[in-house]
């Protein structure tokens, strides 16, 4: 029995709580590829009632959002339902015509896409594109009603100012901006389910923390399930009632989110609660406030005071970067990128500098490994200062600090072999002879774990993690003193992510490295730095090492950052006292 | 989130796991050993190899090429003895296409006719890509004020159409035309193109981690734009380039059909089509061989182009 | 918006001066005297080629020339021809027939280009595609005079369907022929443009958001793949007005239109100097005038271009 399209209803709808809203079962899905055919989704199974919330939680390629998209069939590319069922209110939708799920859409199942920047068409404004959804869904009404039901609808996803911003264009929003209005896009016509699929990765964490409380009000109002798709299995918890974990296209654990989370079954998700950065933080905090030493704790000092014996290796003083805005309002035409940032990083430690987007983390960074030249302040390395040095000592000051940055696709020339990349920067420092290079690239190889048949290899071969390894191996190739870190982790899936960590980690302790790592996730932070400089707007907002941070957090925004952390409320351990 | 005090029985909502051999667990990120190394290239040509496109073009531009640099193994008929008798003959024995109207063979006119396009395709794309992707390489990677003013530069030569450029200067030129001329003339006013391509490709590659990453081991900026920037910028040169040869053969006969372009005394197309026109109420069959021919060259090399484009595509790349 | 067009006008300039420069250069200064030229092969005497000379301030320095030349054009002054007709004349003859062959032309281009473009990128891969590729090859490939004369021959002779030459009898009738030649290599590239354009859309993720929005099939392709497609081939259109008005030499030469190409022919056959300087400089003027009005558009159409 296939549904007409139905009137909007503008009020929660009431619905049995007894009969199951999504019924999955059995899915298998599969795309069509040059080498063959590739199961991207085997035998899946899930349940959600009405009003419930659910995620679906899995690294890249465990087919979570192949499965969401699946529902609604909006497969990309090659991408087919080759077995299995899916019933939505009791209607077997695998096998339905275009024109059913054309009905379903905006109006019974809304969806909210993970990526604010390229998920609203560029060319029309943002207001246009509401209307347009609630035209589709059986809106009735003349174009100022319709006008002023766009306004409401933004201003209730937590747009201010709704109806001016309704005739701006999406390049005028910032992310978060963006995001609202997908999730306003997504409930306008107020359906019964919503598909959320990591609706907040690509935001600030603050950001994130504040529209997922309002998504969570939103939908308990109006009585609409939820059907989140995430990596961060803190971030599952904490919003979902029910968890449903996927690997390689198979469910392997579901059920009551906390329940799993404090005794997960199959192994994945064992690897899952123990690498996830979150519940790690959340268990080191635990650990320590009940005076037991915690295992997972990757700093070297162990967070609780920094021996200063060591040394001092960099010191910056009153650091700051002005950039010149083009074409600005009138007034000022620059920018204060970094403003006044002072601190010091002792030897063989890991110094974290942590921020959200604008802080001015990355360009202190930049800094640091003197690709710009700061407006204001010094820096000293080892005592050296290091403005107004001749071209052949800043030539020589590279070789003692390389950098590791973010993005794993962009950070190995794709015409390069490895071995090629890993050999540059010895070619370039003069070091060795062919022979003794080789033998260099064979030795960083093996101390990231790779094999040294990876030399021949391209970087489109390889995923992310072992891009990020080998990007790693080229950091260390001149046997710097200093690595500095932007993001190097962010990117990353949950278990690679803490592979990485307990590689640098273990590099830390053979080689004596010291580490600037700049993050926005505090979590990581928790596991792997002995000081914290958090950064806001520029300036630094509060220092200390990272104990006192967590235990004793004295700024306002630093509490604000702990709290966003996903899964900061959670209780996940039993006994002792939520924070 | 509410959770209902008093559960409803839902046992699919219970807690379940998979058994461990139904969802067998891999280690964490192991470099897959099995397959061969492949470099982007590589794997372009191995996209290259099965396309029908690649291997049809790839005939045509071979032969082609060929007949332009062996014509004596083609025919041994002298394409520059015509005899004013055979004047529009038919088609006989040793003569598959007939005569034109200066009695002269056809068909050792078209078989000769390929060096002089060939020469002017190959020389003027090779002095094009050169010219064009340095300024443009050095227009992207520099960027700020030099950049506005190889722009501009540009901009001038685009301005201004290349036929015309080339029917001005060639009527100029009128009494010491060679195929160098021809490959001066067509490669000056031609590179714009491939400049505005190359300095788009160097710009969205040249804020890529990898170029801050060299920059950071303190690898030069000429040496990171020969290095690292024009490497990565090759594929849409290439497909460019291709087509360009393609189309600069159009041109030189578009030039030597106004007259402008190659001397009568080097055997043409464009020329001979010039002279056929004007047959085409008696003989129109007679327009048909060098066109036919020069269609056939121009397809090869577009054809290949399209077929280089479409397996250099990123975007048909799995990873 | 005002300052993006401010800008655009002011980097306009530059080119406006440089391409005139180059032109004047190139037939002024370049070996190969005009005045000898003119003469043909017959030769000219010597007291009357001093006498030109003067005539026509050859024997001035080149910028002196140039400046002269350039406050000409301003002045709605373009010489005479050596056979005292006015050039100014002539270009009032001769461009707008030429521009309405150029926008008939943009127009069959445009039209069908986009719309067999559409096709063919919705249904990449499918019969319609693939012979419309190979249509698009081989008109690329097979130069405009060839077309042009098979046309011609076939249409305007043999069937007798559309008049042969233009001449004088300049209506949309008589243009039709000469502006499907003209059109058709820019109508190719338009083809595979759009056909690119839409099929890339066709993945985009706002496309599918806005399919999971509950919109129909047809209402997301025009309004959003078509809408974001049509950005670059708009430009390539405004683009190439310029080309085609300056292109059209061998078309006009083909089907007898007295017009720019034409004309402009002819002068340089002739060495009229002044005559082939001055129609360059109008079509360079024509081409950034076409690309003002492209970059005009593009702002329109895309509003993130608005205040950059």
């Amino acid at each position: 029995m296939s549904r007409e399209m139905v009137d909007v209803q503008l009020e929660p709808s009431v619905l049995d709580p007894n009969v199951p809203l999504l019924k999955v079962r059995d899915l298998d899905v599969q795309f069509a590829t040059g080498t063959g055919v590739v199961r991207a989704v085997r035998g899946a199974n899930l349940t959600l009632y009405p009003g419930q919330s659910l995620a679906i939680v899995g690294e890249s390629g465990s087919g979570k959002s192949t499965t969401a998209h699946a529902i609604i069939n909006l497969l990309p590319g090659t991408g087919k339902v080759t077995g299995g069922s899916i019933e939505f209110e009791g209607n077997e939708l695998v096998g339905a015509s275009e024109k059913t799920f054309v009905g379903i859409r905006g109006s019974q199942i809304g969806l909210v896409p993970q990526d604010p920047m390229t998920n609203l068409n560029p060319v029309w404004s943002i207001g246009y594109q509401v209307r347009e959804t609630l035209l589709a869904n059986g809106f009735t009404g003349s174009r100022r009603e319709a006008n002023a039901r766009v306004a409401e609808l933004l201003a209730e996803a937590g747009l201010p100012d709704a109806a001016r911003r309704a005739k701006q264009f999406p390049h005028e929003f910032s992310g978060g901006m963006r995001q609202r209005a997908l999730i306003a896009i997504g409930l306008a016509a107020r359906p019964k389910l919503l598909i959320a699929d990591e609706p907040t990765s690509a935001l600030d964490v603050t950001v994130q923390r504040t529209i997922l409380d309002h998504l969570e009000t939103l939908t308990a109002e109006l009585g609409t399930a939820v059907l989140f798709i995430t990596h961060d299995l803190g971030l599952a918890a904490e919003r979902a009632s029910q968890l449903v974990v996927m690997y390689r296209g198979q469910v392997v654990e579901s059920g009551p989110a906390l329940k799993i989370l404090q005794d997960p079954q199959h192994p994945y998700t064992q690897r899952l609660v123990a690498a996830a950065p979150s519940l790690a933080s959340r268990r080191i905090q635990s650990a320590k406030e009940r005076g037991q030493r915690p295992e997972e704790l990757k700093a070297v000092t162990g967070g609780d005071g920094v021996d200063r014996s060591r040394g001092e290796l960099l010191r910056v003083e009153h650091l700051t970067k002005e950039f010149e805005i083009r074409g600005a309002a009138k007034g000022s035409n620059t920018f204060k990128a970094v403003d006044d940032v002072s601190f010091t990083v002792t030897r063989g430690t890991t110094m974290a500098l942590v921020g959200e987007s604008g802080s001015g983390k990355s360009t202190v960074a930049n800094i640091m490994l003197n690709l710009l030249q700061p407006t204001e302040g010094t820096i000293y390395f080892e005592g050296q200062n290091l403005h107004g040095l001749g071209r052949k000592a800043e030539f020589a000051f590279r070789r003692r600090v390389q950098p590791i940055f973010q993005n794993p696709y962009g950070s190995l020339d794709p015409m390069y072999s490895i071995f090629r990349t890993l050999e540059e920067p010895l070619r370039v420092h003069h070091i060795g002879n062919s022979k003794t290079r080789e033998a260099r690239v064979r030795e960083l190889l093996e101390m990231v774990a790779m094999p040294a048949s990876t030399m021949r290899r391209f970087p489109n071969e390889l995923s992310g993690g072992q891009r990020q390894r080998v990007a790693v191996a080229r950091a260390l190739a001149l046997s710097p003193e200093v690595i500095v870190c932007d993001e190097a982790v962010s990117a990353l899936d949950v278990l690679v992510q803490a592979q990485i960590l307990t590689l640098l980690n273990d590099l830390q302790a053979e080689l004596g490295l010291t580490y600037l790592f700049i993050t926005h996730d505090l979590a990581v932070v928790r596991q792997i730095a002995d000081e914290v400089c958090v950064m806001q707007a520029g300036r630094i907002v509060e220092s200390a090492t990272t104990d006192e941070v967590f235990d004793n957090p004295r700024q306002e925004y630093t509490r604000e950052l702990l709290a966003a952390i996903p899964g900061a409320s959670l209780d996940v351990f039993g006994s002792g006292p939520a924070a | 989130m509410p959770e209902p005090t008093n559960p409803l029985a839902r046992p699919e909502q219970d807690h379940f796991f998979a058994s461990l051999d139904s969802a067998v667990l891999g280690d964490v990120d192991v470099v897959d050993e099995s397959a061969a190394p492949t470099s982007l290239w590589q794997d372009a040509w191995r996209e290259l190899r099965h396309r029908v496109l690649f291997w049809a073009s790839a005939a045509i531009i071979l032969l082609v090429i060929v007949v332009a640099v062996a014509p004596q193994l083609f025919t041994s008929v002298d394409p520059q003895y015509c005899l004013l008798s055979d004047s529009l003959g038919a088609p006989g024995p040793g003569h598959p296409f007939g005569f034109d109207k200066l009695g002269c063979d056809v068909y050792a006119r078209v078989i000769y006719g390929a060096r002089a396009s060939v020469a002017v395709g190959v020389l003027t794309t090779l002095i094009v890509t050169l010219l064009g992707a340095t300024v443009g390489a050095v227009a992207g990677a520099y960027g700020g004020w030099f950049d506005s003013l190889l722009s501009r530069v540009t901009d001038i030569f685009f301005a201004i159409p290349l036929v015309l450029a080339a029917v001005t200067v060639m009527s100029i030129f009128r009494s010491s035309r060679t195929i160098l001329t021809v490959v001066l003339v067509l490669g000056v006013f031609g590179w714009p193109q491939i400049a505005r391509i190359t300095r788009g490709a160097v710009m969205s590659v040249k804020n890529a981690e990898f170029v801050t990453a060299a920059k950071a081991l303190g690898v030069s900026k000429p040496a990171t734009i020969v290095k690292h920037l024009i490497p990565n910028a090759l594929a849409p040169i290439i497909v460019t380039a291709t087509v360009s040869l393609g189309t600069f053969i159009v041109a030189e006969a578009t030039l030597s059909f106004l007259g402008i372009g190659l001397p009568p005394n080097v055997v043409s197309w464009g020329h001979d089509i010039s002279q056929a026109q004007r047959q085409l109420r008696t003989m129109p069959s007679l327009i048909f061989y060098p066109s036919g021919a020069l269609a056939l060259t121009v397809l090869g090399f577009i054809m290949m182009g399209d077929a280089v484009r479409d397996a250099l595509d990123p975007k048909a790349r799995k990873r | 918006m005002v300052r993006y067009l401010g800008r655009r006008l002011l980097q306009a300039l530059p080119v406006f001066f440089g391409a005139t420069l180059l032109i004047y250069f190139m037939v002024f200064a370049l070996p190969g005297d005009p005045i000898l030229a003119l003469g043909g092969d017959r030769g000219i005497s010597d007291a009357l080629a001093a006498q030109l000379r003067e005539k026509y301030n050859l024997d001035k320095p080149f910028m002196v020339q140039y400046l002269l030349f350039l406050k000409g054009i301003l002045t709605g002054d373009f010489g005479t021809t050596f056979s005292g007709r006015p050039v100014g004349q002539l270009i009032a003859q001769a461009f707008p027939v030429t521009f309405k062959l150029a926008m008939m032309a943009l127009l069959f281009e445009a039209v069908f280009g986009i719309v067999f473009g559409l096709i063919a990128g919705m249904k990449k891969g499918g019969w319609f595609d693939s012979s419309v590729l190979v249509v698009s090859l081989f008109v690329i490939a097979v130069p405009t005079f060839v077309i042009g004369f098979v046309l011609q021959f076939v249409v305007g002779v043999k069937w007798g369907l559309l008049p042969v030459t233009v001449g004088s009898d300049v209506t949309v009738k008589s243009l039709l022929m000469p502006a499907i030649v003209l059109g058709a290599v820019s109508f190719a590239y338009i083809l595979r443009l759009t056909r690119t354009s839409v099929s890339e859309n066709l993945s985009a993720d706002f496309v599918r958001t806005a399919t999971a929005k509950g919109l129909g099939r047809p209402r997301v392709v025009t309004v959003h793949v078509l809408r974001n497609s049509l950005i670059p081939v708009v430009t390539y259109l405004g683009a190439d007005l310029g080309a085609l008005m300056g292109g059209a030499i061998v078309t006009e030469g083909i089907f007898n239109i007295h017009g720019v190409g034409g004309t402009l022919y002819l002068a340089i056959q002739q060495g009229h100097a002044p005559t082939v300087v001055s129609f360059t400089t109008i079509l360079v003027i024509v081409y950034i005038v076409a690309n003002l009005g492209v970059d005009l558009l593009y702002a329109v159409l895309d509003p993130r271009i608005r205040y950059a």
